[in-house]
């Protein structure tokens, strides 16, 4: 509370923010320790979290007030006016440290108290369970078991305890293999197909400046490729754009080498590598031919797969370009597509859904396990993989599912939520929409598959919010060890229960089962096919939206339904008792009796039902007001908007003078 | 003309009309009766794996002769197979085909025929001759100059007849709709004899106050004769839209009393109204110099007019070939892609015609005022404004029959020249300056509102694309012609049959039902933002992405609504069954 001076400010102008007529909204403007909260001339009330808000900006004085720009990480931009600027200089400070904590205590999740006791909260924890979700996959078995090689974070402080490695791979090799791997992120499994027996593998880049070949990363991959005995070939897919890593490429390309016993020195300085790659290219190819150890059937068992996803810098860049595009007042049609064109942010989407079909296409069409890294294996790695799994995997495409995708493939693999949705005051080139455009990605196959998936639109958006909230502990920190020594366990709560008792709220009610038999989803990634996502990014333009939602009504009416076979079997077994108890009535009149007290009260209700029904129905379906001015049409016609006035006045005085 | 071979020709293309849109891919060709210019046939038929022994001596002659013919359709999807014989059919009506395009491999022949619903198909012709005979006849087929040479004038109904559609929106009987709260308008016949106005029908609806005499001078004064008449007339404040051609004030500013008499006697006493033309101030001024011009401030104080720009013309036509090639190609890149959706100007053309028309809307509703529209001619933008005014404004027109009295009234009757703008699609190259897709660009607008109130309407996207269909090419005599004068002559109500005829048969309607409709009585405002306004998949992606996933999205929300009601339905039997057994309770026990 020390940040707030002032709490509460009056007379503050909300602005639309697509207006180019200074149309605005009226109230009072409230801080609290964790929102901010204005309250309109309706009582609408807006809430913001301080920890939503990505940017603070004090505009230049104006004849009305001081302007207070505030854009929020869910995509809502308010446009404040507060009269005074001592007070608009006060809320902007407050705001800057208060969007902004230095430490993890200060998070709201450690504040939060949903008043559930301990017990409860501990179930909530235990709620998402991944030894369990190994099990569902199929292992351990006879190629795969757990590794307890990381069960103090010695090898790797930013993988999980558990890791679940081939069985031939022993203890050293691990350890030479992580010692080979940035930040020692050494190849794990993250997905394993029961019936293909192909895995879903995850690692970091080997690390460059390495001197010599790494036997034991050697060995590992190939403990990799014989756990899959139903293919003899593996695919190695570097997630990164080939010509980011041209250099680096060669070296993938050796790995197969070493792989096939090429016994030469072909790690070599990275500046060294790069300068003349040519000429070591060569020379490498030489020695090969020279020595003539080249393994024609040997060799072809990596395959080497490049898709360019961009590093997350471009990402954070392609989004920001995004938002100032669909931010802007009075875009044209022609600016919205050459700044979604130029924002290159759709041609990303794309890339990462492209991944993660040849992923799903390798495993479910040529049952060939594959290797997934990008640099450091917690971003696009990320992405990959658990997009590869969703699409082959019709579990993951449950509402539960979904948790347990998102606890494996980005909580626990070391996503780090906390540095990429800037949680704290840090450095900002660490920031990134790397989990957002996973979102996006499922939230396209959720449009090309609307029955595939369990969950709603509302669900994505919801994790969305969440994931910068802070208030809840599930994306607290960057890697498992860190959790940890913060006892996010004890201190805060998870997400998750909190989701699955709004059930309801998430679910889709075209969901089918049946399409599930088709479980391998197979999305066209044609350019036409990816569209802008208008309720992510303009959420909280309500104008932008169709005022009437299929989707709600189809949600209400499977509701409704659901109440609707509850109300005909009650119906029917009370006819059937009915009907029976005018048989036996005469002989048991005490019995009737007995029941006779509940029915008048039951009738009254049905009645008062029956009429009710048609109404609900009704309100499912009214739409949302759209007016006019909501929507700006006169704005493209300056002669309308500015002709009213003039024409009233004249009217007025012509009156004035007659009398 | 003997043209009809018998009768039984007619039952069998109308059989096989329907599997017109369920076929796909795999054809082999059969093109049916040998052509000249005297015997046109109105359909290729193009038949798969085995031929059917329906056609009798014909198809199978054909069969013979382009046995092993393999078609590759350009729609991606799989085989249907039919359940009878192996047999697949495509029909496809020669006015259907746009543009045609042939390719020589060595012996092998390909013919590329683009239709004008966008779909295109290959048929690859062994043999260079049969390839050539057949690309020359299609092409002579799908040329035809004379409008009485058409298959509508061929066509006869293999369906019952309930109502006939050309009597199913009479001027008078749309007036009498009106008739009870409009009192200062009545119908005229002044133009009776198409003399006045040749692009009117017989009967408008003009202000009581000016008679007859008077709409012949104001007639001299607006383009083509199209003097002001009424639109629509809006109930709740009993404001109106007008809607005319441009006045015709020149250079040295000619001026009508008749003309001004007649709009400001739409006034009421100390009312303004708004003109709106279609046009850019500059293209309005350019315009006095061919004779043209718009309405001076000073001749008409009490109306204020503002200029808005709606493409016409070629613009359009060239919009669409950009949008529809681009549509096509399933190579490019997103950038690609992206930038060609951006030079195409189709979604530009969508927002600036639906700003207009909200305006026009938003002056009668929100500001009480009348409103007259007009651009050059007043036959495209300014009917693509006034009709799509009444779906935002009127209830009526969001339904079934509302909407197609709509298109009867603002487009049929109000003279839009369908023929010629319908005459070609985007693949032609022929750039007439009057082939322009104004009637898609409406349709198209009527989809964006659709979706943004799925629940307002009574039809669905389906009947949509069936009127961009019959449009372009149609068995039925509707859209023939270019204004009703045109449709006399030709005698197309008694020699054609009316679309209408076939669509309000209760069998066709059901497809054209949105289960979702719930009457909604408030004006709705659509949101013009560009993040609003999408790309109408169904009609520009349709033969090129596959729509299985979402068909049976669409189709399970049916079921979840029948099921609905019939849950319903059910539950308040049994209330009712179990309240009777309660009340027979009750009289069993008080004795």
């Amino acid at each position: 509370m020390e940040h707030i001076r002032t709490t509460k400010v009056e007379q503050v102008k909300l602005l639309d923010r697509f207006s180019t007529s200074n149309k605005s909204l009226t109230g009072t403007l409230y801080l609290t320790a964790t929102h901010l909260l204005f309250i309109d001339a309706h009582q609408k009330e807006t809430w913001i979290l301080h920890h939503h808000i990505a940017s603070v900006e004090k505009l230049a004085l104006t004849t009305s007030g001081c302007p207070l720009v505030i854009q929020c990480k869910n995509f809502r931009t308010v446009h404040f006016i507060v009269p005074r600027e001592r007070d608009c200089h006060d809320i902007y400070n407050s705001l800057l440290q208060l969007s902004k904590q230095a430490k993890y205590e200060d998070l709201y999740a450690f504040s939060y108290n949903p008043k559930q006791n301990d017990a409860e909260r501990l179930r909530g924890w235990e709620l998402i369970d991944l030894a369990e979700e190994y099990k569902r996959m199929g292992v351990p078995n006879s190629n795969w078991q757990l590794s307890d090689a990381n069960r103090e974070y010695k090898i790797c402080e930013t993988y999980p305890r558990e890791l679940y490695v081939p069985r031939i791979a022993s203890k050293p090799i691990i350890v030479g293999s992580s010692k080979f791997r940035s930040k020692g992120r050494f190849p794990v499994l993250s997905y394993y197909h029961q019936s293909k027996e192909a895995a879903i593998c995850r690692c970091s880049q080997p690390l460059s400046g390495f001197s010599a070949r790494c036997l034991e990363d050697e060995h590992l991959l190939q403990a990799i490729s014989k756990a899959n005995p139903a293919n003899r070939y593996m695919y190695v897919m570097d997630t990164r754009p080939r010509h980011r890593v041209q250099s680096w490429w060669a070296t993938q390309k050796d790995i197969g080498r070493i792989i096939v016993r090429i016994s030469s020195k072909i790690w070599n300085d990275e500046k060294i590598r790069e300068s003349d790659e040519k000429k070591r290219l060569n020379a490498m190819a030489n020695r090969a031919a020279g020595k003539g150890y080249e393994n024609e059937d040997n060799y072809s068992n990596i395959r080497f797969q490049f898709v360019g996803i961009e590093n997350i810098h471009v990402m954070r860049s392609s989004l920001q370009k995004l938002l100032e595009v669909n931010g802007t007042k009075g875009l044209s049609v022609n600016d919205f597509y050459s700044g979604l064109e130029s924002s290159g942010w759709l041609r990303h989407i794309k890339a990462v859904m492209d991944a993660a079909i040849f992923l799903a296409k390798a495993i479910a069409a040529e049952s060939a396990s594959v290797l997934v890294h990008c640099s450091d294996g917690w971003d696009r790695t990320s992405q990959v993989c658990s997009l590869g799994s969703l699409l082959l995997d019709p579990y993951y495409r449950t509402i539960r599912g979904f948790m347990v995708l998102i606890e494996k493939d980005w909580i626990s693999f070391g996503h780090k939520f906390s540095e990429r949705c800037g949680h704290l005051d840090g450095d900002p080139k660490e920031v990134s929409p790397v989990f957002t455009q996973f979102l996006e990605c499922v939230w396209h196959l959720t449009e090309q598959f609307p029955q595939a998936f369990e969950f709603n639109e509302a669900f994505l958006l919801q994790i969305h919010e969440h994931i910068h909230s802070c208030q809840f502990g599930n994306f607290i920190g960057n890697c498992q060890k860190e959790r940890e020594e913060l006892k996010l366990k004890e201190k805060t709560y998870s997400l998750w229960p909190f989701l699955l008792d709004d059930q309801k709220k998430y679910l889709n009610p075209l969901y089918s089962s049946q399409s599930q038999k088709s479980a391998v989803l197979e999305p066209n990634t044609v350019s036409f096919n990816f569209k802008f996502w208008r309720n992510m990014y303009h959420q909280f333009d309500r104008t932008l939206h169709p005022r009437q939602s299929v989707f709600n009504i189809i949600m209400n009416m499977n509701e409704q339904n659901k109440q609707l076979e509850k109300d005909i079997k009650d119906l029917e077994s009370q006819i059937k008792q009915r009907k029976t108890k005018q048989t036996d009535g005469i002989l048991s009149k005490e019995l009737l009796n007995s029941v006779r007290p509940e029915s008048p009260a039951l009738k009254a209700t049905l009645s008062l039902k029956e009429q009710a029904l048609l109404p609900v129905n009704n309100v499912l379906r009214t739409i949302e007001g759209s007016s006019p001015a909501d929507n700006r049409y006169s704005e493209y016609a300056d002669e309308f908007s500015k002709a009213e006035p003039a024409v009233v006045s004249l009217e007025y005085g012509v009156a004035r003078m007659t009398c | 003309m003997s043209v009809i071979k018998s009768s039984s020709f007619h039952t069998h293309t109308h059989t096989n009309l329907s599997l017109f849109q369920v076929l796909n891919n795999f054809w082999q060709f059969i093109q049916r009766t040998p052509c000249c210019a005297e015997v046109p046939a109105w359909w290729v038929q193009l038949h798969a794996f085995s031929v059917q022994g329906l056609f009798g001596k014909n198809s199978e002659q054909l069969t013979n002769s382009s046995s092993g013919l393999e078609l590759e359709g350009s729609v991606r999807g799989r085989r249907v197979e039919s359940p009878t014989d192996n047999t697949e059919e495509l029909w496809l009506l020669h006015s259907n085909i746009d543009a045609i395009d042939k390719r020589f491999v060595g012996p092998l022949g390909t013919i590329i025929i683009k239709c004008k619903d966008f779909r295109i198909i290959q048929l690859d012709i062994p043999g260079m001759e049969e390839c050539l005979n057949i690309a020359s006849s299609i092409e002579a087929l799908s040329t035809l100059d004379s409008i009485t040479l058409m298959y509508p004038f061929f066509y006869r109904p293999m369906f019952e007849v309930i109502e006939d559609g050309w009597h199913s929106f009479l001027p008078e009987q749309e007036f009498e709709l009106y008739s009870s709260t409009i009192s200062e308008w009545r119908l005229s016949y002044v133009n009776k004899e198409f003399s006045v106005c040749p692009s009117y029908p017989p009967a408008v609806i003009v202000p009581k106050a000016i008679d007859d005499d008077a709409l012949r001078k104001v007639a001299t004064f607006r383009h083509g004769g199209r003097f002001p008449v009424l639109s629509y007339y809006h109930k709740k404040n009993g404001m109106v839209i007008m809607r005319s051609g441009q006045p015709l004030t020149g250079t040295n500013g000619r001026r009508c009393k008749e003309d001004e008499k007649l709009i400001n006697a739409t006034l009421r006493a100390g009312k303004r109204g708004y003109i709106i033309d279609t046009r850019p101030l500059n293209i309005a001024q350019q315009a006095r110099a061919k004779g043209g011009g718009f309405e001076q401030e000073a001749h008409y104080p009490q109306w204020r007019r503002i200029h808005k720009s709606i493409d016409r013309y070629h613009i359009l036509q060239e919009s669409l070939i950009k949008l529809v090639e681009s549509c096509n190609d399933q190579t490019q890149n997103m950038d690609r892609w992206l930038s060609k959706l951006e030079a195409s100007n189709w979604l530009t053309h969508i927002k600036e015609i639906l700003t207009t028309a909200c305006l026009a809307a938003q002056c009668l509703d929100r500001e009480g005022a009348s409103i007259l529209i007009h651009g050059t001619e007043g036959t495209d933008s300014t009917l693509q404004v006034t009709s799509l005014a009444q779906i935002i404004l009127e209830p009526r027109s969001r339904t079934i029959r509302g909407f197609e009295a709509l298109i009867e009234r603002e487009w049929l009757q109000a003279g839009h020249p369908f023929q010629q703008r319908c005459a070609q699609s985007a693949y032609c190259n022929s750039k007439q300056k009057w082939e322009s897709p104004v009637f898609l660009l409406f349709l198209d607008c009527v989809w964006q509102i659709l979706r943004q109130f799925p629940c307002s309407f009574e039809f669905n996207e389906n009947f949509l694309i069936m009127l961009f269909e019959h449009a372009y090419a149609s068995q039925f005599g509707t859209f023939l012609g270019n204004n009703e004068s045109e449709r006399c002559k030709l005698k197309l109500q008694q020699k054609t049959m009316s679309l209408w005829s076939w669509v309000n048969r209760p069998s066709e309607l059901s497809k054209f039902t949105n289960p979702l409709f719930e009457a909604n009585n408030l004006v709705i405002w659509p949101s013009v933002a560009p993040q609003s306004l999408q790309l109408w998949e169904g009609i520009f992606l349709r033969w090129n992405r596959s729509s299985k996933y979402l068909d049976e999205a669409y189709e399970e929300m049916v079921n979840i609504i029948e099921y609905n009601k019939e849950l319903q339905a059910k539950v308040n039997l049994l209330r009712r069954q179990l309240a009777e057994l309660e009340t027979e309770d009750g009289v069993q026990e008080s004795p």
